[in-house]
């Protein structure tokens, strides 16, 4: 276990070497706000809550996390850092968690970063803080999700670029499996359980069920097991290619 | 002590390593020699628990690298080729990292990283980020980061590679010191190198070894009594295949 904080500040820190963590949450937080005001209406809508700011929410990070994802691991191969990494007495669930919860981490604090809207609207009405609080951890919840799929997918590959594009339209996928687009595509042939089964996997669904104001333990249990899925499907991949 | 026994290793077709087994004890320097391609990058990767072998196994200090990988990988120090680090951190924050890894705080961490920098001399430069380094620099990183726990065994893929005369000189010095009670095994393509400071010189080709003696022994098998002489008899019988397998 103690070997997962060194993992885990290296990744952290390493955010904040370069440009990338500044231009992140500038970027974030102003399209947060572009989103909110502009196409959301805020003011318009006359209503006191943030449901049209978390309603933006997963799509700002379909295309967000997998920016912040695509490095984790293609950046170490093709630097060769991965042969140092691998051979570092390190347990490779600790090397693979602590670079997960360290994206993880960056992303929480850029989410933390937009508290300005909630000081605002709280200083236009009186809204719910306890549905704007399970909306922070069910936004959390999800980018925890989007990022490991974001992860798994960075371990495949040496390049940036394909990371980045495959996560995307794999979080897409994750993001609307409720919706006909996908629903459709199964609905012709596959028994209605399989259908089912494929809309629950919904991130749309499990969210807003969360910003409702509900936090219920099966969409927490929901998110995690996607993430322990995911980063498993990370170290095998990792391991796999230990045997060239 | 590390013990290779009958290490295979095959990329498509072309087999890497084949059947390869090496005993290589404490107080032992062994230069590890061949063409590019010949199979000691991948040896060492195998070696040192990066690459899974096909075949055979690895024992690191009597832990097995594949079963018992942590506990080998702990007392193994390793330079791969190329020497990679983290080019956005400066040579103190990569030590410190790398203090962390291996289980070092505090006064021990700060001991052994003044050990480090002073061994691979690396004080001028502590504070720059290593991708601004030289390549010189560079490679002294990666040697202060495989000695930092003082590991009872050395795999250094080419230290010297990319140091001017008076680098290689200092390297080989650090080495040589070390050499007491370490098992230590380099690669590299100098013969000269070998000759300094190895006191048994392995010369592989396609995966093979070819000769294991000691360099005088080795160069006395020649005519005109030089290294480089027979290191080109033993290598060159079929250029063109280890040329396409390269």
């Amino acid at each position: 276990m103690s070997l997962l904080w060194p993992v885990f500040k290296r990744e952290f820190n390493s955010y904040f070497a370069t440009p990338l963590a500044f231009v992140f949450i500038v970027i974030f937080l102003f399209a947060m706000g572009a989103f909110t005001f502009y196409l959301g209406h805020f003011y318009d809508n006359g209503v006191a809550d943030l449901s049209v700011f978390f309603g933006y929410h997963p799509w700002l990070y379909l295309f967000l996390v997998p920016a912040l994802a695509m490095r984790l691991w293609a950046e170490e191969r093709r630097s060769g850092t991965m042969e140092l990494l691998l051979t570092l007495p390190i347990p490779l669930w600790a090397t693979v968690l602590g670079k997960f919860l360290a994206a993880w981490a960056f992303a929480g604090l850029a989410l933390i970063l937009t508290f300005p809207i909630w000081i605002t609207v709280n200083y236009l009405g009186s809204p719910d803080n306890g549905v704007i609080l399970a909306s922070y951890i069910g936004s959390f919840l999800m980018a925890g999700a989007y990022l490991s799929i974001g992860a798994c997918v960075s371990s495949a590959t040496s390049n940036q670029v394909i990371a980045f594009i495959i996560s995307v339209v794999a979080c897409f996928l994750f993001t609307i499996s409720g919706a006909p687009l996908v629903l459709d595509a199964f609905r012709s042939w596959a028994p209605l359980p399989l259908v089912e089964a494929v809309s629950s996997f919904s991130f749309l669904m499990h969210f807003s069920a969360i910003t409702s104001g509900v936090i219920d333990l099966r969409d927490v249990i929901f998110f995690f097991s996607l993430i322990g899925l995911f980063l498993y499907a990370n170290m095998l991949i990792v391991d796999l290619r230990k045997s060239g | 002590m590390i013990e290779i026994q009958n290490l295979t290793k095959r990329f498509g077709p072309v087999a890497a390593v084949s059947d390869l087994s090496l005993t290589v004890r404490p107080g032992e320097v062994l230069g590890f020699l061949g063409p590019n391609g010949a199979g000691k990058s991948t040896t060492m990767k195998m070696a040192t628990g990066y690459l899974a072998p096909d075949q055979g196994t690895v024992r690191i200090c009597g832990h097995d690298i594949v079963s018992d990988t942590i506990a080998a990988q702990q007392r193994l120090g390793y330079l791969p080729e190329g020497a990679p680090a983290y080019g956005e951190m400066t040579p103190r924050e990569f030590l410190h990292f790398i203090a962390g890894v291996r289980n070092l705080s505090g006064a021990a961490a700060r001991a052994a990283m003044e050990h480090a920098i002073a061994g691979a001399e690396l004080g001028a430069v502590l504070d720059q980020p290593i991708e601004t380094l030289s390549k010189g620099f560079r490679r002294r990183v990666g040697l202060a980061q495989a000695i930092l726990h003082d590991p009872d065994v050395l795999v250094l893929d080419e230290p010297t590679d990319g140091l001017d005369p008076n680098q290689k000189h200092a390297v080989r010095g650090l080495i040589r010191g070390m050499a007491k009670d370490k098992t230590i095994v380099i690669s590299t393509h100098l013969l000269e190198e070998v000759e300094a400071i190895c006191t048994r010189a392995v010369i592989i080709d396609q995966g093979r070894i070819v000769a294991d003696a000691t360099p005088a022994e080795l160069a006395a098998r020649s005519a005109n009594g030089r290294l480089d002489e027979v290191f080109r008899q033993l290598t060159t019988r079929d250029t063109a295949v280890t040329g396409a397998a390269a």
